[in-house]
Order: structure tokens, then sequence, then C-alpha cells
């Protein structure tokens, strides 16, 4: 028995936006794969709840007319994984969603509840930063959209407002057409464990060139996080392996990883780096650079 | 609606339609378990990391341990208990039993549909040890059986043969 004070079924994102705005102490559940175990935990603060699991209007994944990529917050990663658009257009963040948890896991857990619970080794979070990721949020005055870099405030802290329910994803067009990439994760574990550190990278080049390049870690820092003076570093260079090395040289000065019972600080660092070379490298391959 | 409390509801479960009355804060596992007496239905670590608790809701395998019962409302879920059909073992049951691929029993029912998953969503596919793994990387088994159970699971996948 979870100890549940109240468990509000929301049948549309209006009401769960209503039924927030009623009940100013409760949080949102949508797989439940993280809320449900932090009751079992006993934290009080989800014991009021308004439940948007499984609403139809959040399920989907389209392509708009200015041919940008919408995801619904609430697909679960397996159904991410099974999406022909998401297969065909950003394969990377199917890497991403198979990394995560185990089969159980992944069909339940939503790549909203992924983001918005705001942990810095969420697998599906590194991926959207290098895809400029935009969030669509509805809430009691409308809806925003604000990019993925500026929602993670601080750890486990996002930028979900009173009565904001996270309704989309939405990566545009220029930010996928072209560009190659690749998730690399780093557990103790092959499943079913939290990534001692994940490296993502996109990018994309032309005649030997590295035109434009994203790199992003999750548990680099307290938050997911680009290593934007490496991408500004690197970014109009030859593609060649010393241009690898350099890269894994100057990611060490982007990041800022922490010990924990997980993995030590010099530890994580050098698990940054390899990264960085194994990452970059699938995603040149697969942009079909040689080299 | 009632926002905390109990609350009705129906659902399918091995085949049969169900009406329930249930607390909204007890865990699918909980009601299988207390309220219809479905034991096959394990709890090992309740935090969705084992898989003993394994059920299928509308054919997805989940942990029933973190899945609100008032979420099965209108689903069909099925246990270990609806698989034996006409005092026949399914498919991925026989196969348990022909390569001895149960120690001391506790995962099995979950084991057992997380492969009835698999075998259903791959049907007549070829699937490397690899990918069985990968897709059993849900359910713990203490007692270490594993390559028994990988054995059973090649032997659903190749025979091609689901019930």
């Amino acid at each position: 028995m979870f100890d549940l004070k109240k468990n509000i079924k929301a049948e549309t994102v209006d009401k769960a936006i209503k039924h927030l705005a009623e009940n100013p102490d409760a949080k949102l559940i949508a797989g439940g794969t993280d809320v449900l175990i932090k009751l079992r935990q006993g934290k009080s603060e989800y014991c009021e709840l308004v439940d948007i699991h499984d609403i139809d209007e959040l399920k989907f994944i389209r392509i708009d007319d200015d041919k940008s990529i919408v995801i619904g917050s609430g697909m679960v990663f397996s159904k991410i994984i099974e999406s022909d658009i998401i297969k065909k257009h950003i394969p990377m963040l199917c890497e991403a969603a198979e990394s995560l948890g185990g089969p159980q896991v992944r069909n339940m857990a939503t790549i909203g509840g992924n983001i918005c619970n705001g942990v810095t080794s969420a697998d599906s979070a590194s991926s959207l930063f290098t895809l400029n990721a935009i969030l669509i949020l509805k809430g009691e005055d409308g809806t925003r959209e604000i990019p993925i870099s500026d929602f993670y405030l601080g750890p486990g802290r996002v930028d979900l407002k009173k009565c904001e329910v996270l309704t989309a994803f939405k990566i545009t067009h220029d930010n996928y057409q072209g560009y190659f990439g690749h998730y690399y994760k780093y557990a103790m574990r092959d499943a079913m464990d939290i990534a001692t550190i994940g490296c993502a990278v996109c990018l994309k080049t032309k005649n030997g060139i590295l035109k434009d390049y994203r790199i992003a870690y999750g548990v680099a820092g307290p938050v997911p996080m680009r290593c934007r003076e490496t991408e500004k570093t690197v970014i109009n260079k030859k593609v060649s392996k010393d241009l690898l090395d350099e890269i894994a040289k100057t990611v060490e000065k982007d990041v800022n990883p922490r010990t924990s019972w997980r993995a030590s600080r010099e530890f994580r660092i050098n698990i940054i780096k390899e990264l960085s070379k194994r990452a970059t490298k699938k995603a040149l391959k697969r942009a079909g650079e040689k080299f | 609606m009632t926002s905390h409390g109990f609350r009705e509801i129906t659902f399918s479960i091995n085949g049969k339609e169900k009406k329930l009355h249930i607390d909204v804060r007890k865990s699918l596992l909980e009601v299988l378990r207390e309220q219809l007496g479905l034991t096959s239905v394990k709890q090992g670590c309740a935090v969705g990391e084992c898989g003993a608790c394994s059920v299928l809701v509308d054919d997805v395998l989940i942990d029933s341990c973190i899945f609100l019962a008032v979420w099965a409302h209108g689903k069909k879920v099925r246990t270990v208990e609806g698989e034996a059909k006409n005092r026949k073992l399914s498919k991925v049951q026989q196969a348990y039993v022909d390569e001895g691929a149960v120690q001391c029993g506790f995962c099995t029912p979950g084991f057992i549909m997380a492969t009835t998953s698999f075998v259903e969503k791959h049907k007549g596919e070829k699937k490397t040890r690899e990918e069985i793994r990968k897709d059993h990387a849900g359910n713990l088994c203490r007692c270490t059986g594993y390559q028994n159970i990988l054995k059973a699971v090649e032997k659903c996948i190749n025979s091609d043969l689901v019930k």
C-alpha cells in the first residue's frame, strides 16, 4: 500500500491543470516508476497526486508541417524505441531509450517523467540536450515553450511552474536533419542500472570538416549539461584522430562531476574523457567520415 | 469520481471480467494477491528492480508492484494462473519444466510472464542469446539459474510455438 492521501485521476491535460490548481501540494504522476518508488521510501511530498497516467492526449509522436518532430510527454520508452519516426530521424534517442532500466520499466516510464524529475542521470536528457529539444508546457495561462537547457534549475529541480504540465518535446528540422549522433551509457551493469556517466554526441560534417558539434553529459554535473567550450573549440576543425584526443582533453574543463558511492570524481572524469571519444567516433562513422 | 478512499474498477483478469472495489492506495500486486488470491504474483524488491511481480497488462509486461491498481481499470491483466489452458501448460511453462529452469521458484512466475511477452512479441523471429538476455534483464533470479532459463526461452523461440 502506498501512503497516498489523495490520488486524483485526470482524464485530460486541462483537467490535470485544474486539479493542480485546486490541490497546491499535489504532484503529477505519469509512469510511476520514480514517483511510486519515492512514495515507497516514505517521501511525504508525494502523498497527494494528480494522475496523468495513460492520458491519450500525451501519447503521440508526429512530424508537423514545419517538419519538427514532436514527442508527447506521455510516450513510454518502449514506444519511442519502436517508433518509425524516431528510428529514422533520431536513432540516438532510441539508443538512449534502450539503455534505460529494463523491459518492464521501459514499458511504463515516460520521457516526460524522465525529464521532469530533474535528475542528472536521466538517460534521455543528454540526447535531448544535443538535439536542442524544446519543451512545450501547458498551464493555466496557456502554453509556453522553453529550451531543455533552461528547464533544469538544479538537482531534482526543474522549471515546471505551479499548475503546469509538460505536454511535449519538439525537435525542429534544423536540429535533426543532416545530424548524426550517438548515446553512450556507462554503468556498472548492462541493464537495470543508473548511468555512472551518459554521453550524447550529435554532429554534422562536410568534406571532412566538423561543421557542427554538440556534446552533452548526464552525471557530469548536478544537472545534465552541454559542453559549450569544447563545442566552440572543435567546430570547423578537420576530422581526425587528433581531434578526438583534443575533444577528450578539452571536455575535462567543461564538466564538474562529484564523488558518490557509485563512482569517484576522478573515475568519472576518466570515463567522461573516454566516452567523448567513443561517442564522437561512432557519430562520425554514422556521418560517413573515415579517418 | 472519488479523489481518495475507494474506487470501483472493472478489468479482465486471465480472461474473466471482474468488478472490484479497491483502495486507491493499493498496487496491482496487492489487489491481485489479496483480493483475487493470485499468489503467483510475488513481491520481491517492491521497487521495480527484480521483476518477480511481472504481469501483462494489455499484453505489455509491467512490474505490478509499481503499478497502481486503479490503472488496471478497463484493461486486460494476465498472470501465470491463466496461462495453462484446458489443464495443459503453455509452451513457455512447458519449456521451463523441460529445461529445469526452476530452482527455488520465487522468480519463476515473473520470468514466465517476461518470456511469454518476449515470445509473443517476436513470434517467428530468430533471436540471439544477447537479445534474450536484454529482454529478460528486468527479472532477477537469486538462485542464479539463468543458463536453464536461457535454454527454456531459446526452446520457445526455436520451436516457434506459442500456444
